[in-house]
Protein backbone atom coordinates (compact mmCIF):
# COMPACT_ATOMS: atom_id res chain seq x y z
CA UNK A 1 0.00 0.00 0.00
CA UNK A 2 2.65 2.51 1.04
CA UNK A 3 4.74 1.64 -2.02
CA UNK A 4 1.76 2.23 -4.33
CA UNK A 5 0.99 5.53 -2.62
CA UNK A 6 4.61 6.69 -2.81
CA UNK A 7 4.89 5.72 -6.48
CA UNK A 8 1.75 7.69 -7.31
CA UNK A 9 3.05 10.62 -5.27
CA UNK A 10 6.35 10.55 -7.15
CA UNK A 11 4.61 10.18 -10.54
CA UNK A 12 2.32 13.09 -9.84
CA UNK A 13 5.17 15.23 -8.53
CA UNK A 14 7.34 14.54 -11.58
CA UNK A 15 4.46 15.46 -13.88
CA UNK A 16 3.78 18.65 -11.96
CA UNK A 17 7.38 19.78 -12.17
CA UNK A 18 6.89 20.94 -15.75
CA UNK A 19 3.82 23.04 -14.89
CA UNK A 20 5.26 26.11 -13.27
CA UNK A 21 2.92 28.65 -11.68
CA UNK A 22 4.94 30.06 -8.80
CA UNK A 23 4.33 28.53 -5.38
CA UNK A 24 5.83 30.29 -2.37
CA UNK A 25 7.50 29.11 0.81
CA UNK A 26 5.83 29.80 4.18
CA UNK A 27 6.53 33.14 5.89
CA UNK A 28 9.49 33.60 8.24
CA UNK A 29 7.86 33.71 11.63
CA UNK A 30 8.37 32.91 15.33
CA UNK A 31 5.66 32.16 17.90
CA UNK A 32 5.86 31.71 21.67
CA UNK A 33 2.69 30.21 23.14
CA UNK A 34 1.52 29.34 26.65
CA UNK A 35 -1.35 26.85 26.84
CA UNK A 36 -3.52 25.68 29.70
CA UNK A 37 -6.25 23.02 29.75
CA UNK A 38 -8.35 22.64 32.88
CA UNK A 39 -11.25 20.19 32.95
CA UNK A 40 -12.49 16.89 34.37
CA UNK A 41 -9.90 16.91 37.16
CA UNK A 42 -7.03 17.28 34.69
CA UNK A 43 -4.78 20.32 34.38
CA UNK A 44 -2.26 20.50 31.54
CA UNK A 45 -0.15 23.52 30.75
CA UNK A 46 3.15 24.45 29.18
CA UNK A 47 4.88 26.35 26.41
CA UNK A 48 5.10 25.85 22.66
CA UNK A 49 7.80 27.60 20.65
CA UNK A 50 7.68 27.55 16.86
CA UNK A 51 10.25 29.15 14.57
CA UNK A 52 10.22 29.10 10.78
CA UNK A 53 13.01 30.65 8.68
CA UNK A 54 14.05 30.66 5.06
CA UNK A 55 17.70 29.58 5.02
CA UNK A 56 18.40 29.55 1.29
CA UNK A 57 16.69 30.83 -1.82
CA UNK A 58 14.46 27.75 -2.05
CA UNK A 59 14.61 26.23 1.44
CA UNK A 60 12.63 27.00 4.56
CA UNK A 61 13.14 25.19 7.87
CA UNK A 62 10.98 25.02 10.99
CA UNK A 63 11.41 23.79 14.55
CA UNK A 64 8.91 23.36 17.36
CA UNK A 65 9.42 22.71 21.08
CA UNK A 66 6.31 21.81 23.04
CA UNK A 67 5.67 20.76 26.64
CA UNK A 68 2.63 19.32 28.43
CA UNK A 69 2.91 19.44 32.24
CA UNK A 70 0.10 17.16 33.40
CA UNK A 71 -1.58 16.95 36.79
CA UNK A 72 -4.33 14.34 36.65
CA UNK A 73 -7.11 13.36 38.99
CA UNK A 74 -9.53 12.46 36.20
CA UNK A 75 -12.65 10.33 36.66
CA UNK A 76 -10.67 7.22 35.65
CA UNK A 77 -7.86 8.04 38.06
CA UNK A 78 -10.20 8.83 40.96
CA UNK A 79 -12.19 5.59 40.56
CA UNK A 80 -9.46 3.09 39.70
CA UNK A 81 -6.01 4.55 40.46
CA UNK A 82 -4.15 7.42 42.16
CA UNK A 83 -3.65 11.01 41.09
CA UNK A 84 -0.38 11.60 39.26
CA UNK A 85 1.76 14.27 37.65
CA UNK A 86 4.02 13.92 34.65
CA UNK A 87 5.60 15.82 31.80
CA UNK A 88 5.54 15.23 28.05
CA UNK A 89 8.09 16.93 25.84
CA UNK A 90 7.73 17.10 22.09
CA UNK A 91 10.28 18.36 19.56
CA UNK A 92 9.89 18.52 15.80
CA UNK A 93 11.89 19.79 12.86
CA UNK A 94 10.84 20.19 9.26
CA UNK A 95 12.02 21.54 5.95
CA UNK A 96 10.35 22.72 2.74
CA UNK A 97 12.11 22.83 -0.60
CA UNK A 98 10.63 24.90 -3.43
CA UNK A 99 11.31 23.73 -6.98
CA UNK A 100 9.41 25.72 -9.62
CA UNK A 101 5.81 25.47 -8.41
CA UNK A 102 6.30 22.36 -6.31
CA UNK A 103 7.05 22.29 -2.60
CA UNK A 104 8.61 19.15 -1.16
CA UNK A 105 8.24 18.86 2.59
CA UNK A 106 9.77 16.56 5.13
CA UNK A 107 9.90 16.44 8.90
CA UNK A 108 10.60 14.47 12.04
CA UNK A 109 8.91 14.55 15.44
CA UNK A 110 9.78 13.04 18.81
CA UNK A 111 7.51 12.94 21.84
CA UNK A 112 8.76 11.65 25.16
CA UNK A 113 7.17 10.99 28.54
CA UNK A 114 7.94 8.59 31.38
CA UNK A 115 6.01 5.66 29.89
CA UNK A 116 5.57 6.50 26.21
CA UNK A 117 7.96 7.53 23.44
CA UNK A 118 6.70 8.37 19.97
CA UNK A 119 8.73 9.08 16.85
CA UNK A 120 7.35 9.97 13.45
CA UNK A 121 8.57 11.20 10.08
CA UNK A 122 6.74 12.41 7.00
CA UNK A 123 7.31 13.34 3.39
CA UNK A 124 4.92 15.41 1.32
CA UNK A 125 4.58 17.25 -1.94
CA UNK A 126 2.26 20.11 -2.86
CA UNK A 127 1.67 21.83 -6.17
CA UNK A 128 -0.14 24.92 -7.44
CA UNK A 129 -2.11 24.29 -10.61
CA UNK A 130 -4.27 26.20 -13.08
CA UNK A 131 -2.81 29.64 -12.51
CA UNK A 132 -2.56 28.94 -8.77
CA UNK A 133 -6.32 28.56 -8.47
CA UNK A 134 -5.81 25.04 -7.21
CA UNK A 135 -3.35 23.51 -4.78
CA UNK A 136 -2.98 19.76 -4.43
CA UNK A 137 -0.93 18.09 -1.73
CA UNK A 138 -0.08 14.52 -0.81
CA UNK A 139 1.90 13.20 2.11
CA UNK A 140 2.96 9.98 3.74
CA UNK A 141 3.91 9.65 7.39
CA UNK A 142 5.25 6.83 9.50
CA UNK A 143 5.38 6.52 13.27
CA UNK A 144 7.11 4.26 15.78
CA UNK A 145 5.96 4.29 19.41
CA UNK A 146 7.46 2.54 22.44
CA UNK A 147 4.98 1.82 25.21
CA UNK A 148 6.03 1.05 28.78
CA UNK A 149 4.35 0.98 32.18
CA UNK A 150 5.66 2.85 35.20
CA UNK A 151 6.49 0.47 38.04
CA UNK A 152 6.63 -2.56 35.75
CA UNK A 153 10.03 -3.06 34.17
CA UNK A 154 8.85 -6.28 32.52
CA UNK A 155 6.29 -4.54 30.34
CA UNK A 156 7.36 -3.25 26.93
CA UNK A 157 5.37 -2.94 23.72
CA UNK A 158 5.41 -0.98 20.50
CA UNK A 159 3.14 0.55 17.89
CA UNK A 160 3.76 1.15 14.20
CA UNK A 161 1.73 3.76 12.37
CA UNK A 162 1.27 4.81 8.73
CA UNK A 163 -0.66 7.83 7.52
CA UNK A 164 -1.66 8.81 3.99
CA UNK A 165 -3.00 12.29 3.36
CA UNK A 166 -4.41 13.92 0.26
CA UNK A 167 -5.52 17.55 0.18
CA UNK A 168 -6.88 20.03 -2.30
CA UNK A 169 -7.60 23.73 -1.86
CA UNK A 170 -9.40 25.74 -4.48
CA UNK A 171 -10.14 29.38 -5.20
CA UNK A 172 -13.75 29.41 -6.37
CA UNK A 173 -14.48 33.13 -6.59
CA UNK A 174 -12.84 36.44 -5.60
CA UNK A 175 -14.33 35.88 -2.12
CA UNK A 176 -14.50 32.13 -1.62
CA UNK A 177 -11.88 29.48 -0.83
CA UNK A 178 -12.66 25.79 -0.39
CA UNK A 179 -10.54 22.89 0.79
CA UNK A 180 -10.87 19.14 1.13
CA UNK A 181 -8.68 16.61 2.96
CA UNK A 182 -8.73 12.83 2.95
CA UNK A 183 -6.57 11.01 5.48
CA UNK A 184 -6.17 7.34 6.29
CA UNK A 185 -4.20 6.17 9.30
CA UNK A 186 -3.29 2.59 10.17
CA UNK A 187 -1.92 1.40 13.52
CA UNK A 188 -0.50 -1.93 14.54
CA UNK A 189 0.75 -2.90 17.96
CA UNK A 190 -0.25 -2.30 21.59
CA UNK A 191 -3.04 0.23 21.21
CA UNK A 192 -4.70 0.31 24.63
CA UNK A 193 -3.73 2.18 27.75
CA UNK A 194 -1.69 -0.19 29.97
CA UNK A 195 -3.21 1.27 33.14
CA UNK A 196 -6.89 1.41 32.24
CA UNK A 197 -9.45 -1.19 33.31
CA UNK A 198 -12.92 -2.33 32.34
CA UNK A 199 -15.52 -3.20 34.95
CA UNK A 200 -17.76 -6.27 34.98
CA UNK A 201 -20.62 -7.51 37.12
CA UNK A 202 -19.30 -9.46 40.09
CA UNK A 203 -21.81 -10.60 42.75
CA UNK A 204 -18.90 -11.52 45.02
CA UNK A 205 -17.78 -7.89 45.24
CA UNK A 206 -19.22 -5.42 47.78
CA UNK A 207 -19.94 -2.88 45.04
CA UNK A 208 -21.41 -5.50 42.74
CA UNK A 209 -18.65 -5.11 40.17
CA UNK A 210 -14.92 -5.65 39.77
CA UNK A 211 -12.21 -4.54 37.35
CA UNK A 212 -9.91 -6.26 34.87
CA UNK A 213 -7.40 -4.91 32.36
CA UNK A 214 -8.62 -3.55 29.03
CA UNK A 215 -7.89 -5.57 25.88
CA UNK A 216 -7.93 -3.82 22.50
CA UNK A 217 -7.43 -5.20 19.01
CA UNK A 218 -3.82 -4.74 17.90
CA UNK A 219 -4.75 -3.13 14.58
CA UNK A 220 -6.82 -0.10 13.67
CA UNK A 221 -7.47 1.67 10.38
CA UNK A 222 -9.32 4.98 10.20
CA UNK A 223 -10.40 7.27 7.40
CA UNK A 224 -11.36 10.92 7.76
CA UNK A 225 -12.62 13.22 5.04
CA UNK A 226 -13.19 16.91 5.62
CA UNK A 227 -14.53 19.83 3.64
CA UNK A 228 -13.92 23.44 4.60
CA UNK A 229 -14.72 26.85 3.21
CA UNK A 230 -13.86 30.46 3.93
CA UNK A 231 -15.89 33.37 2.58
CA UNK A 232 -14.92 37.03 2.56
CA UNK A 233 -17.91 39.24 3.36
CA UNK A 234 -18.60 42.49 1.47
CA UNK A 235 -17.02 44.41 4.37
CA UNK A 236 -13.66 43.35 5.87
CA UNK A 237 -14.71 40.21 7.72
CA UNK A 238 -14.81 36.48 6.99
CA UNK A 239 -16.98 33.49 7.84
CA UNK A 240 -15.73 29.93 7.78
CA UNK A 241 -17.13 26.45 8.18
CA UNK A 242 -15.74 22.94 8.29
CA UNK A 243 -17.25 19.47 8.31
CA UNK A 244 -15.47 16.15 8.87
CA UNK A 245 -16.71 12.59 8.66
CA UNK A 246 -14.68 9.90 10.41
CA UNK A 247 -14.95 6.13 10.35
CA UNK A 248 -12.70 3.34 11.64
CA UNK A 249 -12.43 -0.44 11.89
CA UNK A 250 -13.27 -0.33 15.60
CA UNK A 251 -16.81 0.79 14.82
CA UNK A 252 -16.40 4.45 15.72
CA UNK A 253 -18.16 6.88 13.37
CA UNK A 254 -17.90 10.60 14.09
CA UNK A 255 -19.13 13.89 12.70
CA UNK A 256 -17.43 17.22 13.37
CA UNK A 257 -18.92 20.55 12.32
CA UNK A 258 -17.56 24.03 12.96
CA UNK A 259 -18.58 27.56 12.04
CA UNK A 260 -16.70 30.76 12.77
CA UNK A 261 -16.49 34.47 12.15
CA UNK A 262 -13.43 36.74 11.92
CA UNK A 263 -13.74 40.51 12.28
CA UNK A 264 -10.93 43.11 12.38
CA UNK A 265 -11.90 46.00 14.69
CA UNK A 266 -10.44 49.32 15.83
CA UNK A 267 -7.64 49.17 13.29
CA UNK A 268 -5.21 46.86 15.10
CA UNK A 269 -7.50 44.32 16.76
CA UNK A 270 -8.89 41.08 15.35
CA UNK A 271 -11.78 39.11 16.87
CA UNK A 272 -12.47 35.43 16.13
CA UNK A 273 -15.62 33.62 17.23
CA UNK A 274 -16.32 29.95 16.65
CA UNK A 275 -18.66 27.10 17.57
CA UNK A 276 -17.76 23.43 17.12
CA UNK A 277 -19.97 20.36 17.49
CA UNK A 278 -18.63 16.82 17.71
CA UNK A 279 -20.47 13.51 18.02
CA UNK A 280 -19.29 9.91 17.85
CA UNK A 281 -20.62 6.38 18.22
CA UNK A 282 -18.92 3.91 20.57
CA UNK A 283 -16.35 1.31 19.56
CA UNK A 284 -17.82 -2.17 19.01
CA UNK A 285 -15.96 -3.53 22.02
CA UNK A 286 -16.80 -0.67 24.41
CA UNK A 287 -19.05 -1.18 27.41
CA UNK A 288 -19.46 0.71 30.65
CA UNK A 289 -20.25 -2.56 32.43
CA UNK A 290 -19.54 -6.02 31.03
CA UNK A 291 -21.77 -8.92 32.04
CA UNK A 292 -18.94 -11.03 33.47
CA UNK A 293 -15.16 -11.36 33.63
CA UNK A 294 -13.55 -12.03 30.23
CA UNK A 295 -16.93 -11.44 28.61
CA UNK A 296 -15.35 -10.74 25.18
CA UNK A 297 -12.05 -11.09 23.37
CA UNK A 298 -11.73 -7.28 23.21
CA UNK A 299 -12.99 -4.99 25.95
CA UNK A 300 -12.70 -1.26 26.58
CA UNK A 301 -14.08 1.23 29.06
CA UNK A 302 -12.17 4.24 27.82
CA UNK A 303 -14.57 7.17 27.63
CA UNK A 304 -12.86 8.39 24.45
CA UNK A 305 -14.25 5.20 22.82
CA UNK A 306 -17.77 5.67 24.20
CA UNK A 307 -20.83 7.28 22.63
CA UNK A 308 -20.63 11.02 23.35
CA UNK A 309 -21.12 14.58 22.09
CA UNK A 310 -19.10 17.71 22.72
CA UNK A 311 -19.75 21.40 22.16
CA UNK A 312 -17.08 24.11 21.96
CA UNK A 313 -17.52 27.86 22.13
CA UNK A 314 -14.42 29.86 21.32
CA UNK A 315 -13.30 33.46 21.24
CA UNK A 316 -9.96 34.87 20.13
CA UNK A 317 -8.49 38.34 20.34
CA UNK A 318 -5.38 39.45 18.52
CA UNK A 319 -3.61 42.83 18.74
CA UNK A 320 -1.02 44.04 16.25
CA UNK A 321 1.76 45.48 18.40
CA UNK A 322 4.27 46.29 15.66
CA UNK A 323 2.22 47.62 12.73
CA UNK A 324 5.25 49.41 11.25
CA UNK A 325 7.85 46.84 12.23
CA UNK A 326 10.78 47.29 14.59
CA UNK A 327 14.45 46.67 13.79
CA UNK A 328 14.49 43.44 11.80
CA UNK A 329 10.88 42.51 12.67
CA UNK A 330 8.28 43.22 9.99
CA UNK A 331 5.33 43.00 12.37
CA UNK A 332 4.21 41.44 15.65
CA UNK A 333 0.98 40.22 17.25
CA UNK A 334 -0.20 39.47 20.76
CA UNK A 335 -3.07 36.97 20.86
CA UNK A 336 -5.30 35.23 23.36
CA UNK A 337 -7.75 32.41 22.67
CA UNK A 338 -10.31 30.90 25.02
CA UNK A 339 -12.35 27.74 24.36
CA UNK A 340 -15.11 26.37 26.58
CA UNK A 341 -15.71 22.67 25.84
CA UNK A 342 -18.60 20.62 27.23
CA UNK A 343 -18.42 16.80 27.00
CA UNK A 344 -21.63 14.82 27.46
CA UNK A 345 -21.31 11.01 27.65
CA UNK A 346 -24.18 8.71 26.66
CA UNK A 347 -22.88 5.39 28.01
CA UNK A 348 -20.03 6.20 30.40
CA UNK A 349 -21.16 6.36 34.00
CA UNK A 350 -19.89 8.37 36.96
CA UNK A 351 -18.82 5.88 39.67
CA UNK A 352 -17.72 8.41 42.27
CA UNK A 353 -20.86 7.94 44.42
CA UNK A 354 -21.18 4.57 46.12
CA UNK A 355 -24.54 2.97 46.69
CA UNK A 356 -25.97 2.92 43.19
CA UNK A 357 -26.94 -0.39 41.62
CA UNK A 358 -24.26 -1.22 39.03
CA UNK A 359 -25.31 0.12 35.64
CA UNK A 360 -27.68 2.77 37.07
CA UNK A 361 -25.07 5.35 38.15
CA UNK A 362 -25.51 8.86 36.67
CA UNK A 363 -24.02 9.43 33.22
CA UNK A 364 -20.79 11.41 33.25
CA UNK A 365 -20.23 14.88 31.84
CA UNK A 366 -17.68 17.61 32.37
CA UNK A 367 -16.56 20.95 31.00
CA UNK A 368 -13.08 22.22 30.20
CA UNK A 369 -11.55 25.67 29.93
CA UNK A 370 -8.76 25.95 27.38
CA UNK A 371 -6.64 29.10 27.23
CA UNK A 372 -3.82 30.10 24.89
CA UNK A 373 -1.65 33.23 25.04
CA UNK A 374 0.82 33.72 22.24
CA UNK A 375 3.23 36.26 20.87
CA UNK A 376 4.10 36.19 17.16
CA UNK A 377 6.70 38.07 15.14
CA UNK A 378 7.38 38.07 11.40
CA UNK A 379 10.87 38.83 10.15
CA UNK B 1 -7.24 1.15 1.28
CA UNK B 2 -8.90 0.85 -2.12
CA UNK B 3 -10.46 4.26 -1.60
CA UNK B 4 -7.05 5.78 -0.89
CA UNK B 5 -5.50 4.17 -3.97
CA UNK B 6 -8.42 5.37 -6.10
CA UNK B 7 -8.07 8.89 -4.68
CA UNK B 8 -4.30 8.88 -5.25
CA UNK B 9 -4.84 7.65 -8.81
CA UNK B 10 -7.33 10.46 -9.37
CA UNK B 11 -4.78 12.99 -8.19
CA UNK B 12 -2.17 11.45 -10.47
CA UNK B 13 -4.56 11.82 -13.41
CA UNK B 14 -5.22 15.41 -12.43
CA UNK B 15 -1.46 15.87 -12.26
CA UNK B 16 -1.03 14.36 -15.70
CA UNK B 17 -3.52 16.85 -17.12
CA UNK B 18 -2.08 19.71 -15.09
CA UNK B 19 -0.19 21.20 -18.01
CA UNK B 20 -3.31 21.89 -20.05
CA UNK B 21 -4.06 25.56 -20.50
CA UNK B 22 -6.81 26.15 -17.98
CA UNK B 23 -7.63 29.84 -17.94
CA UNK B 24 -7.78 31.07 -14.33
CA UNK B 25 -11.26 32.50 -13.82
CA UNK B 26 -10.03 34.53 -10.84
CA UNK B 27 -7.06 36.53 -12.12
CA UNK B 28 -4.03 37.12 -9.87
CA UNK B 29 -4.89 40.83 -9.63
CA UNK B 30 -8.39 39.90 -8.41
CA UNK B 31 -7.10 38.01 -5.36
CA UNK B 32 -6.44 40.94 -3.04
CA UNK B 33 -9.32 39.99 -0.73
CA UNK B 34 -8.13 36.38 -0.58
CA UNK B 35 -4.63 37.55 0.37
CA UNK B 36 -5.98 39.21 3.52
CA UNK B 37 -4.87 37.22 6.64
CA UNK B 38 -8.53 36.94 7.72
CA UNK B 39 -8.93 34.53 4.76
CA UNK B 40 -6.11 32.17 5.76
CA UNK B 41 -7.23 28.62 6.59
CA UNK B 42 -4.45 28.38 9.18
CA UNK B 43 -3.57 31.90 10.32
CA UNK B 44 -1.69 30.84 13.47
CA UNK B 45 -0.17 27.36 13.04
CA UNK B 46 1.17 27.20 16.61
CA UNK B 47 -2.35 27.74 17.95
CA UNK B 48 -4.20 25.43 15.56
CA UNK B 49 -1.70 22.61 16.19
CA UNK B 50 -2.37 22.88 19.92
CA UNK B 51 -6.15 23.00 19.43
CA UNK B 52 -6.08 19.87 17.25
CA UNK B 53 -4.00 18.14 19.92
CA UNK B 54 -6.59 19.01 22.61
CA UNK B 55 -9.36 17.39 20.58
CA UNK B 56 -7.42 14.35 19.37
CA UNK B 57 -6.46 13.45 22.94
CA UNK B 58 -10.12 13.34 24.00
CA UNK B 59 -12.00 12.09 20.95
CA UNK B 60 -12.06 8.81 19.06
CA UNK B 61 -11.75 10.57 15.70
CA UNK B 62 -8.39 11.63 14.32
CA UNK B 63 -6.88 13.13 11.18
CA UNK B 64 -8.36 14.94 8.24
CA UNK B 65 -8.44 18.36 9.86
CA UNK B 66 -6.31 21.39 9.26
CA UNK B 67 -5.14 23.10 6.17
CA UNK B 68 -4.50 21.01 3.08
CA UNK B 69 -1.42 23.11 2.41
CA UNK B 70 -0.81 25.71 -0.21
CA UNK B 71 -3.02 28.69 0.43
CA UNK B 72 -4.69 31.10 -1.86
CA UNK B 73 -1.84 31.46 -4.36
CA UNK B 74 -2.01 35.22 -3.84
CA UNK B 75 1.67 36.02 -3.56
Amino acid sequence: MSRTFLCLTALTALTWLSCSHGAVLPEDRADALYHRYDGGGVTIDGPSLLVRKQVAKNVSVAANYYVDSISSASIDVVTTASAYSEKRTEMSVGADYLYNSTIFSTGYKNSDESDYAANSAYFGVSQDLFGALTNISMSYGRGWDDVSRNGDNEFSADVERHSYRLGISQILTRNLLMGMTLETITDEGFLNNPYRSVRYLDPESDKGYSYQAEVYPNTRTSTAVSLRGRYRLPYRAAVHSEYRFFDDTWGIAAHTAEVGYTQPVWGRWMVDLNYRFYTQTAADFYSDLFSREDAQNYMARDKELSDFDSHTLGIGLSYEILPNGWRFFDKGNLSVRYNYIYFDYENFRDLRDDGDTPGTEPLYNFSANVVQFFFSVWF
Amino acid sequence: MKRIIAAAALVAVVGLTGCSNVEPWVKPYERDRLADPIMFFDRDPVSSAYTHHVYEAREGARGGLGSAGGGCGCN
